[in-house]
């Protein structure tokens, strides 16, 4: 069944895009990312144009973000003060990132920066995962249940601004989560996703954070983050095409169910691996893309556009 | 002196579009796209009026171009540096029809001579122009080329040779296929009547090309009320959210 989307000005198949939306949205509810470093490259790949891509991806992350964050509030694992703090953070960075994006774009080398984004930040951030689970993994199988629990008592616990997280049961200093928050917000304006693959690591390496509420309260952030990106792209640059969000949303927001379920049952050092390795996926293809030779070395846009 | 030449080629057109006129039938003079559009084929079908007997001499041939509304375009080139593929040369082609296919009633040197495609612009290469081309970039006819093979590939730009059916030099049909990726604009049909490679007679119609219905509203919406658009997205998007969330949970409880 075909359908034409009224912004975006192109045909798609409708099952083709409830079928990306459900499987985007498994992994999502899985591992408490948004999804859409896998959902926006998908939708270039479709043919749907850029700008629009970028735009309508933001509302459709809120919507799964929203559907996996209600299971997490009823399991009690999301950090309500942890989120608020990161979220500060994400709000005045996705301010920052938009006018960084727009620069970029003037330059007119914006495609190939945010490529260029997703293949340092994928993988760096895998290889880092994947190598540290899989230690984690080795050391439960051993059964050397001693896992250090004595938490870094470094730089990030000098700094002022203490405050208490019971959710999480942190006491630390307001600043790194803003920082982190802040400059996951930039990332996400720049790279059109709502920045959960890098926000997860950061909060269980960086913050400490256990691993249980990390998923629900990156959810949480990601909900409002990915929400006021939204509001940018459909009063700026007119971009974010309904017809498409509702589309994907539907497959995306059953997935994200049964993605929680998923991620539910698993241990949460296999999920890590697991999370890890699909990241480097997409970023091993999206080095591809900028390594081997194009089909066709020509491209068309509107002019100052994309 | 060239003025005055091309000045009185201009005045003996008329005349001679008055002994061979296109009377021209369209199945349909606007396209609606409606949220499930896929694709229209547009009939066009008409004859040729003459008072005189047929003239003698080569057959009447008939060329069909329907163009989409012009716009410029820029193109962008590849090229390999430090190791990775980096956009590097941008050219803006003044204007591209966002769509145009031409039908001919046989092979298209032959129904048109250079001279007369030159003048009326009715091959795709011809119907893209691009002045400005700046001479500091290699091969700046790449570009153009360019353009033209991404829309053939799209099927946005098509050419079909001998696909113009003419019976008896008087009744003449085609359909031209749009495709489902169709921009919004006035679309021009023009019928160009040729003997021995030159144009004796060109007639011009427009074609509406519209959102309708849902389609319409949105986009009207996103433009003209962007702040409740994206309210509205949003609202959709928690109301799907929430309401999966507790469906779920619904069926689970059972």
């Amino acid at each position: 069944m075909q359908i034409y989307l009224p912004i975006a000005e192109v045909s798609v198949n409708a099952f083709l895009l409830f079928g990306l939306g459900g499987m985007v949205g498994i992994l999502s509810g899985m591992f408490g990312v948004g999804g859409g470093f896998l959902m926006t490259p998908l939708l270039f790949f479709i043919g749907i144009p850029p700008a629009v891509a970028v735009a309508t991806e933001a509302n459709q992350i809120v919507a799964s973000s929203f559907s996996g964050v209600l299971a997490h509030f009823r399991r009690r694992t999301v950090d309500l003060k942890m989120g608020t703090v990161l979220l500060v953070g994400g709000l005045i960075g996705a301010a920052l990132g938009v006018v960084l994006f727009n620069y970029l774009k003037s330059l007119g080398q914006v495609d190939l920066l945010v490529k260029l984004c997703y293949v340092v930040f994928l993988g760096v951030i895998g290889s880092l995962m994947f190598i540290e689970s899989l230690n984690a993994l080795r050391k439960t199988r051993k059964g050397g249940a001693s896992a250090p629990k004595r938490r870094q008592r470094g730089w990030i616990h000098a700094m002022p601004f203490k405050m208490r997280f019971r959710t999480s049961g942190l006491y630390i200093s307001v600043i790194p989560p803003v920082m982190v928050g802040l400059f996951v917000g930039i990332l996400s304006a720049i790279m059109g996703v709502g920045g959960g693959f890098i926000m997860v690591p950061a909060m269980i390496y960086l913050l400490g954070m256990p691993t249980k509420v990390v998923v629900g309260t990156s959810l949480f952030q990601i909900i409002f983050v990915t929400a006021f990106t939204t509001m940018l792209h459909a009063t700026t640059n007119y971009t974010v095409d309904v017809m498409l969000a509702v589309l994907l949303l539907v497959g995306g927001v059953v997935g994200a169910q049964i993605g929680t379920v998923i991620g539910a049952r698993m241990p949460a050092e296999q999920l890590r691996v697991l999370l890890a390795a699909l990241v480097l996926v997409v970023c091993g293809k999206l080095a591809l893309d900028l390594l081997l030779q194009p089909a066709e070395l020509f491209s068309l846009g509107a002019p100052g556009g994309h | 002196m060239l003025r005055l030449i091309i000045a009185l080629c201009l005045l003996c057109l008329p005349v001679q579009a008055a002994e061979e006129q296109v009377v021209l039938g369209l199945s349909q003079d606007r396209v609606s796209i409606t949220a499930n559009f896929d694709g229209s084929d547009i009939l066009v079908f008409g004859a040729v009026k003459r008072e005189a007997p047929i003239p003698q001499g080569p057959p009447l041939e008939v060329i069909v171009a329907v163009a989409g509304p012009s716009e410029p375009v820029t193109v962008r080139r590849k090229e390999k540096k430090f190791g990775i593929w980096v956009n590097t040369d941008s050219l803006v082609v003044d204007l591209a029809p966002s769509f145009y296919a031409v039908a001919t009633s046989a092979p298209f040197h032959e129904v048109l001579t250079n001279v007369e495609d030159l003048r009326h612009k009715v091959s795709i290469e011809r119907a893209i122009r691009s002045v400005g081309a700046d001479m500091s970039i290699q091969g700046a006819q790449d570009f153009t080329a360019a353009v033209i093979r991404i829309r053939e590939h799209e099927g946005l730009y098509s050419i079909r040779e001998n696909t113009v059916a003419v019976d008896e030099q008087t009744l003449f049909r085609t359909s031209i296929k749009m495709p489902s990726d169709l921009t919004e604009g006035n679309y021009s049909a023009r019928i160009f009547l040729t003997r021995g490679g030159n144009v004796v007679s060109s007639f011009e119609t427009a074609i509406n090309v519209r959102k309708v219905g849902l389609e319409r509203f949105l986009y009207n919406m996103s433009r003209e009320q962007p702040i409740w658009y994206g309210l509205m997205s949003l609202a959709i998007a928690i109301a799907a959210g929430w309401g999966a969330s507790t469906a779920f949970r619904l069926l689970r409880e059972n």
